[in-house]
C-alpha cells in the first residue's frame, strides 16, 4: 500500500451542509471515494490509500486536473483504491463531488 | 406512466441495493462510512481496506414497516466477513432484540468467513449466527435476500439456513463449500467450478426452491424483491414469529427426512428438478421465473 495526502488551494467553496457521500467499491481495478465538508474554506485536501505503489505522479496529475476541472474548495476527500487506471479514478472523483452536491 | 427500467439486483452493488428495496430516502446507515470502522487485520496485511468493511448497517421503512437492514458488498473481498463486518452484522441484530422492528433483512451476498482475518473472522460469523437465533427468539423474523455474484457460502450459507425467510433469484446462489472450495479439495472430476450450468443447476436459485430452500423464488430485479419482502412483512404483522416448540421442531425433521429419502438417488440438479415433477428438463434452467413457480407449485 501506498499513502500520501494532497492539498490544493482553490476556490470558490462550495455550499455547506452536505452529508458526507461514498462513491465506487474497493474492488480490483476499482476504487471508493468518500467526500466529506471541510472547516478550511479554500482547500481541497485529498487522501490516497492506493494498493499499486509507484504511481504518486499520475495521481498528482489526475488529481489536480480533477481539482480544476470542478474548483472544488472545502472538502475533504478521501480513497480507497485497488488498481484503478487513471480514467476510472477520474470518472469515479465525478461521481462521488456530483453525489456529494446533490446530497441534501 | 413512467416506463422505469428495472434495477438488476444482480448488478447493482450493496448500497444501491438497499436504497432502491426500502422506501425512498428512509435509509438511516449505523457506522456510516465516515467513521472509518476499516479492517485492522487488512491494515496489517497491508491490503486494501473500505471505510465501510464491505457492509452497510442501518434503519429504514418498507412499505411503512420498520425494518433493520444489512448488505454486503460482494465486490469488496468477496463480501467476505472479517471481525469488523462480522461484529456490524451481529449489532445489528442485536439491536433487532432491543427495538423490536417487524423484521431484520440480510442481503447476502458473501463467500464467508474473511480468510485474512482468520481466527477473528471465525468467531465474527459465530456471533452473527448466534445474533440471528436471538432476535428470533425475540419474536423478530430474520429474512435473507439472495441474489449477489458471490451467492452465500460458508458461514454466510449457514447464517442464511438460519434465516425464517430465503428470497432469492435464479442467479442467486445458495451453498456450504462454494464450487471453487469443492474442486481444490475433491479435485475437478468431483465438480468443474468453471462448468457453470453445473454450478447453476447444483447451487442456483431455481434448484434451492426445488429442494425447499429457498421460501420464494423471484425475478432478479429489485422490485421484485422488494413486493415479496413487503409481502412477508404483512404477513408477519398479521401473523407474528411464534417462540419454537418441540412440535414444530419435530415436524420440521419429519420433513427433512422425507426430503433425503424424496432426493436419496439424486445426484444433480436435473434430478432434482426430475423428482420434483418437472417434465422437460431442459426447459427448467430456461423457464421465466413466474412459470417455473407455476409448475412446481402445480407438482406439490
Amino acid at each position: 500500500m501506498e499513502q500520501f495526502t494532497l492539498s490544493y488551494k482553490t476556490s470558490p467553496r462550495l455550499q455547506e451542509g452536505h452529508p458526507p457521500q461514498l462513491c465506487g467499491v474497493v474492488a480490483s481495478g476499482n476504487l471508493e471515494v468518500l467526500v466529506e465538508p471541510l472547516d478550511s474554506a479554500d482547500l481541497c485536501l485529498i487522501e490516497v490509500n492506493t494498493s499499486a505503489p509507484g504511481f504518486r505522479l499520475i495521481w498528482e496529475a489526475v488529481l489536480s486536473d480533477f481539482v480544476e476541472r470542478n474548483r472544488v474548495a472545502g472538502v475533504r476527500i478521501s480513497i480507497n483504491d485497488a488498481g484503478a487506471t487513471p480514467a476510472v479514478v477520474g470518472l469515479r472523483l465525478d461521481q462521488a463531488l456530483d453525489a456529494y452536491r446533490s446530497a441534501v | 406512466m413512467k416506463n422505469v427500467k428495472p434495477a438488476s439486483f444482480f448488478e447493482s452493488s450493496a448500497r444501491v441495493r438497499v436504497a432502491k428495496l426500502v422506501d425512498a430516502g428512509s435509509f438511516k446507515e449505523f457506522c456510516p462510512p465516515q467513521l472509518r470502522r476499516t479492517s485492522p487485520h487488512l491494515a496489517r496485511l497491508n491490503a486494501p481496506v473500505a471505510f465501510d468493511d464491505g457492509v452497510a448497517v442501518g434503519s429504514a421503512t418498507l412499505a411503512g414497516h420498520k425494518i433493520l437492514i444489512a448488505a454486503q458488498e460482494g465486490k469488496f473481498n468477496g463480501g467476505a466477513v472479517g471481525e469488523v463486518h462480522g461484529a456490524k452484522l451481529a449489532g445489528l441484530l442485536d439491536r433487532g432484540v432491543r427495538e423490536l422492528p417487524r423484521a431484520v433483512l440480510l442481503l447476502i451476498d458473501s463467500g464467508g468467513v474473511r480468510l485474512h482475518e482468520a481466527n477473528a473472522g471465525l468467531i465474527a460469523i459465530s456471533e452473527v449466527m448466534r445474533a440471528v437465533l436471538r432476535c428470533q427468539e425475540a419474536g423478530v423474523p430474520v429474512l435473507a435476500l439472495v441474489g449477489g455474484a458471490c451467492g452465500a457460502f460458508g458461514g454466510m450459507g449457514i447464517v442464511t439456513r438460519l434465516c425464517n425467510e430465503i428470497i432469492m433469484s435464479e442467479e442467486g446462489r445458495l451453498g456450504l463449500s462454494g464450487p471453487e472450495v469443492i474442486e481444490t479439495v475433491q479435485g475437478v472430476e468431483e465438480f468443474d467450478s468453471r462448468d457453470r450450468p453445473l454450478v447453476w443447476r447444483v447451487t442456483g436459485g431455481k434448484v434451492r426452491r426445488a429442494l425447499g430452500e429457498a421460501t420464494y423464488l423471484v425475478d432478479d430485479d429489485i422490485c421484485s424483491f422488494r413486493s415479496v419482502t413487503a409481502e412477508l412483512l404483512c404477513r408477519y404483522q398479521t401473523k407474528p414469529l411464534a417462540p419454537v416448540d418441540i412440535d414444530e421442531i419435530s415436524a420440521e425433521h419429519a420433513r427433512l427426512t422425507e426430503r433425503t429419502k424424496r432426493f436419496a438417488t439424486a445426484r444433480d440438479g436435473r434430478e432434482i428438478f426430475q423428482a420434483s415433477g418437472f417434465v422437460d428438463l431442459d426447459e427448467v434452467s430456461l423457464l421465466p421465473v413466474a412459470k417455473f413457480n407455476q409448475q412446481l407449485l402445480e407438482s406439490l
